[in-house]
């Protein structure tokens, strides 16, 4: 019950970018098509779910008993980076046909700041490991689910005629804030 | 005059909010209200500052292969700096940016100005770009914390001219989406229209 709470919490009611901004980045650049934001939604599970794994071994049994816990941010980034580059080193010798889908996105995903920003939310929750994973994963795929819904938006908005001041980033932001207005409805949900 | 060029092109023409889409993530997330959107304005012009000056004097020692994790270290110590800081001296905003501050280092902000321009420049130059560019991040963000705590909760910078509660889905997230959106299509309409 506890991890199906998590994981409706993480999807719906607390969805990492239209209720916590985790990510805007990759929200607004590569939602063009859905196709392209269903290969990013998958990468971020995969990294964030293989992350989220390193940073609660690194923060448990290296941060903490040497009591280095201010290192948090510095430790992490970098960790996160190094395990992004290993991930694709990984995949590209073992899976190619994983590595062609997800290969692009994968040096993308460094600079989502949703990896990070979920990596540092699970130390302030004091999850344990089980649930840590639960968590990222979980937040993931909202992330994915999130950005294939606003793909499939703007995939119909391109044909619509936007004034030109609203043309391009305005107009998906406007897009974006009513859907967040429709992921508030899940408020309360758990 | 060239110096004032350096740190006038950060506010209007390179505004990193409006013109250049950057560092979206904190824009959305911490303007609830004008002082939130000032806070956090204000800490990420201090690492923009102190990074780009380290950057600038050690550009030289930093290997080419190895330049984006050395940029990305001192980022990171700068922001661990401000975040003990803030801890320390203003707890209670440091409560509401939460995590917002640690993700000072993923701002593509920075690490764009680190590349795209300490990494070119020498430390006097940088740090005045660094002023420039985070002025404009800082003016914008308060621009959008004033507009959303306007319209939110009826008041600015914690003075209240309405009594009763505002439209509360501008504090909320929708708002952040829907404010940013339109202002930054204001800015459009303006800057087409002084062309």
């Amino acid at each position: 019950m506890e991890y199906f709470a998590i994981i409706i919490g993480a999807i719906f009611v607390n969805n990492v970018v239209l209720s916590q901004f985790l990510g805007i980045c990759p929200f607004l650049g590569v939602s063009n098509k859905v196709n392209t934001s269903l290969g990013m939604g998958a990468a971020v599970v995969f990294v964030m779910g293989i992350s989220s794994i390193v940073v609660y071994l690194l923060q448990y049994y290296v941060l903490v008993p040497l009591g280095i816990e201010y290192m948090q941010t510095i430790a992490f980034i970098l960790v996160i980076a190094a395990l992004v580059q290993m991930v694709e080193i990984i995949l590209k010798k073992i899976s190619p046909a994983l590595y062609q889908a997800l290969g692009i996105f994968l040096p993308l995903i460094t600079t989502n700041c949703a990896v990070l920003g979920v990596a540092i939310l699970l130390v302030q929750k004091e999850y344990s490991l089980l649930e840590s994973f639960t968590y990222a994963v979980s937040t993931a795929v909202g992330f994915a689910l999130a950005l294939t819904v606003f793909a499939g938006i703007r995939e119909r908005l391109e044909l619509n005629d936007v004034p030109q001041a609203m043309r391009g980033v305005p107009v998906a932001l406007v897009t974006a804030g009513i859907l967040a207005m429709a992921f508030m409805g899940f408020a309360g949900l758990v | 005059m060239k110096k004032w060029d350096i740190l006038l092109k950060g506010i209007v023409r390179e505004n990193p909010t409006f013109v250049l889409v950057l560092g979206m993530c904190p824009t959305l997330g911490t303007t609830t209200s004008a002082i939130n959107g000032a806070g956090m304005g204000i800490a990420t012009m201090f690492v923009l500052i102190l990074s780009n000056i380290v950057i600038a004097l050690i550009k030289n020692l930093i290997p080419d292969k190895v330049r984006i994790p050395a940029f990305i270290v001192v980022i990171a110590s700068f922001v661990t700096i401000i975040q003990l800081l803030m801890q320390a001296y203003v707890p209670s905003l440091y409560e509401t940016l939460g995590v917002f501050i640690p993700l000072i280092v993923v701002n593509c902000i920075i690490l764009g100005r680190a590349e795209a321009f300490a990494s070119k420049h020498n430390a006097f130059d940088s740090a005045l770009d660094g002023l420039g560019i985070g002025l404009g991040f800082t003016l914008s963000l308060t621009l959008i914390g004033a507009v959303r705590e306007m319209l939110g909760s009826g008041s600015v910078f914690g003075y209240k001219f309405i009594t009763g509660d505002g439209m509360i889905a501008f504090v909320l997230a929708p708002g952040a989406f829907l404010v940013l959106g339109y202002l930054m299509a204001l800015f459009n309409k303006l800057k087409t229209r002084m062309r």
